[in-house]
């Protein structure tokens, strides 16, 4: 095994096209709870519908691939008032419960084997990605290298992250917009003390709708970015721990900063890459560095996933604020 | 009902993929291929006489993509049917296949369940051989009138409502005395049943002597997280909200810990594995859903005169109704909150081995349970006792009637359409307090 592949291998990954998706899923996860308080764990179930709009709507009704685009942000935004409009007049737990349940329960009727000759069952949709795939300029791989330090990426992959990194970039400069806002001040004063708003004569119902929006449809961008990176959409690909990996990309560079999920995803995701890779490599069949009996190539790719718990865990107990954060400003333990 | 069915059973020379695993009994009798191509095997058999009989003399055909019939094969004696794809298993990877099975040669007295299900399309997607399968005879359900169907189903319901309660009971009681929504509890579930699948597989204890001890393990756990984690984090002052975040973190943490020990597969206990339900009356229960559904019950009825009779159980009331004012009466909150800790996870340890033992589990059955949980508590009333008790009976027979409209797989979505409703219009549920809850 080499250090040095494991070095690369995870910076490859720090920044490539998955690292970009989980991203925009945390920039989405800022607007709700950095900036609003809004407990979202359901940050999948809008990437998900976004993501198997444009995905169904090409490769099984042969629509459009624009109109699939359009209609995947329509549906993360009628999602957001679904779950919206029963639980935000309720404290923050109704929403957690409902967005974590929501999105479990989406995954399982995409998934489902009776509508699989819509949305793919457990395989789920591929072959959608040609319209994207024709804007690709890029012929041939894109790297950077520095001695012995190389990585590389395919140009298709290239490709998805130049697109979702300028997503990000255009996010975050609304986002920076948006929260210097007077709107923007008050989604802060939400979190900080909803009464206080409300006697103020806002209608904070109506201001938590439009951060819920606001951040679904970047959640639906993120859903996009999957779609992309993987092309194709899969019910596993949306599971809980997506909506967990957002969370503690943001939590770990800062909620309510602008920079927190940019410096969070490269941070989190070359450690969790590199961690992966190791694990993999030193569990190698014929090289193994761990014993088989304490684990083996199926429990190495758990590894990330257990580590993912125990990271947020310890984030939250030691560090709520994350990395670049400031605790006097997001009063998380106000409550 | 069941035994009524009449059933082509596909075959598996080999297993191919996760899905097909639990396709017939009888694979071991397919022997292996040499030949480098790939076969489409399957067996027809009549499942209403035991031993099955098979089906033979059905026509068999398989089509390629461009509609060319490339096999073809009539069910023998066995019931057995076995066509070789043209080309080696190389030439014919990635290809799809259409394989149709004509229902003109059925027996006189058998007939396809869904009459127009004659065909599967699918692509090679490995070397190995390809099991179909074809569901011939009475619809199973159909042949029931509607009534006992409905009674069969509130059976079930019944049996998984009882579980739930005894489930939730620790997830509303700890919410009522710490106000925390431990999104954790899921993991609690499973870890009985898991603890108990421990000694069963690995020490063949008697399950229920291995469900005493996953039991008292449950409660050691509950004691162990209250005592580790969640005391000190009550004592810094942490909110509320954070430690939702922690409780969501230590569910990841500990699940994919239970997948690494015991893998991605469903398992079974080793005891009391025969199905042969009993019939009494219009329904029909098997012996190991009873016995699930009593003790259920009979806990239920314990922790009833527990927290009606004893003092401890009166003070937990008192606690999950208004912490600051039990404190203020002279009432050891954090005693309490560690006895709900410890019993709660107890109870959910109990309704795990329940679920595994009627059901079946795998390492993220509690997950998958934690939504009819949700949905049990809100119903009922977050915090309350009976609340969840009531909530748990109605969400249960509502899930499990709901097959008499839906397809099964929509089990969980409508348990959240349950809780979307009652929260559009009774947000507290059915017993809980307006105020709690916003």
């Amino acid at each position: 095994m080499s250090w040095l592949d494991v070095l690369t291998g995870a910076f490859e990954q720090g920044i490539g096209p998955t690292a970009v998706y989980f991203c925009l899923a945390a920039i989405g996860l800022n607007i709700h709870f950095g900036y609003t308080g809004l407990l979202n764990f359901g940050q999948a179930a809008f990437m998900m519908v976004a993501a198997y709009c444009l995905s169904s709507f090409v490769s099984t009704w042969d629509i459009n691939f624009w109109i699939g685009i359009i209609t995947g942000l329509g549906a993360a935004a009628v999602l957001a008032l679904l779950m919206g409009v029963p639980t935000l007049r309720l404290r923050a737990d109704y929403l957690a419960i409902v967005t974590i349940a929501g999105a479990e329960a989406i995954r399982q009727i995409l998934g489902a084997a009776s509508l699989s000759e819509y949305f793919g069952g457990q395989t789920g949709r591929s072959g959608f990605v040609t319209t994207y795939q024709s804007l690709n300029p890029f012929d041939s791989s894109i790297g950077i290298s520095i001695g012995s330090f190389e990585v590389n990426w395919r140009p298709y992959d290239f490709f998805v992250m130049l697109t979702g990194w300028s997503l990000v970039v255009i996010c975050s400069v609304v986002i920076f917009l948006l929260a210097r806002s007077p709107w923007g001040r008050v989604l802060k004063a939400i979190r900080e003390d909803e009464d206080a708003v409300r006697s103020l004569g806002k209608n904070v119902y109506s201001y938590k709708m439009q951060a819920l929006m606001i951040g679904g449809l970047i959640g639906a961008l993120a859903g996009f970015m999957s779609a992309f990176a993987s092309a194709s959409t899969a019910p596993s690909d949306f599971a809980t721990d997506t909506t967990f990996f957002a969370w503690t990309i943001l939590l770990l560079g800062g909620a309510a900063r602008v920079l927190g999920p940019i410096a969070g995803t490269i941070i989190f995701w070359f450690f969790i890459s590199g961690l992966e890779l190791f694990f993999i490599k030193a569990t190698l069949p014929g090289e193994e560095i761990i014993p088989e009996s304490i684990m083996d190539p199926n429990q190495a790719s758990l590894v990330r996933l257990i580590v993912l718990g125990l990271v947020l865990m310890l984030l939250m107990i030691y560090r709520p604020q994350g990395i670049f954060g400031d605790r006097r400003e997001l009063a998380i333990d106000g409550r | 009902m069941r035994q009524h069915a009449i059933r082509a059973v596909g075959l598996l020379a080999v297993v191919v993929g996760a899905g097909w695993a639990s396709i017939g009994s009888a694979s071991a009798t397919t022997a292996p291929y040499q030949d480098d191509k790939v076969h489409i095997v399957g067996g027809l058999e009549d499942t209403r006489t035991d031993p099955p009989t098979p089906v033979a003399g059905v026509l068999i055909q398989v089509y390629d993509e461009q509609d060319e019939l490339v096999g073809e094969d009539r069910s023998n004696a066995k019931g057995r049917f076995d066509i070789p794809l043209p080309g080696t298993s190389i030439d014919v990877l990635g290809n799809s296949y259409r394989v149709v099975l004509d229902d003109e040669t059925l027996p006189e007295d058998s007939y396809l369940t869904d009459p127009d299900d004659v065909e599967r399309t699918f692509d090679i997607k490995t070397d190995q051989n390809y099991a179909v399968n074809f569901d011939i005879g009475p619809d199973i359900f159909a042949e029931d009138p509607w009534y006992e169907r409905t009674a069969d189903l509130a059976v079930s319901g019944i049996v998984l409502g009882l579980l739930l309660a005894l489930a939730s009971l620790g997830l509303s009681l700890v919410f009522g005395t710490t106000g925390l929504t431990n999104f954790s509890h899921g993991e609690l579930f499973s870890f009985g049943a898991l603890a108990a699948y421990f000694f069963d597989s690995e020490f063949g204890t008697p399950l229920i002597l291995a469900a005493i001890i996953a039991i008292l393990l449950s409660a050691g756990l509950g004691w162990a997280q209250d005592a580790g984690l969640w005391r000190p984090l009550r004592r810094r002052g942490t909110g509320i909200i954070a430690m939702m975040i922690i409780s969501i973190g230590l569910s990841l943490f500990l699940r994919n810990l239970y997948q690494y020990f015991i893998g991605p597969d469903p398992h079974n206990y080793s005891d009391y594995t025969a199905v042969e339900p009993w019939t009494i009356g219009p329904i029909e229960i098997t012996p190991k859903d009873l016995a699930a559904a009593l003790i259920c019950a009979a806990v239920l009825v314990l922790v009833s005169i527990v927290v009606t009779r004893t003092r401890l159980g009166k003070a937990t009331r008192a606690v999950a109704d208004n912490p600051a004012l039990a404190a203020s009466s002279g009432i050891n909150v954090d005693r309490v909150v560690t006895l709900v800790w410890v019993s709660g996870t107890a109870l959910a340890g109990l309704g795990g081995i329940m679920f595994g033992l009627t059901q079946g589990f795998d390492y993220q059955v509690g997950y998958k349970v934690l939504l009819l949980m949700f949905a049990a508590v809100i119903l009922g009333g977050l915090g309350t006792i009976w609340g969840v008790m009531a909530g748990s009976l109605i969400v249960g027979l509502a899930v499990e009637e709901s097959a008499l409209f839906v397809s099964a797989e929509f089990k969980y979505a409508l348990a959240l359409g349950v809780l979307i409703i009652v929260l559009l219009v009774r947000p507290q549920g059915l017993l809980g307090r307006r105020e709690r809850i916003g």
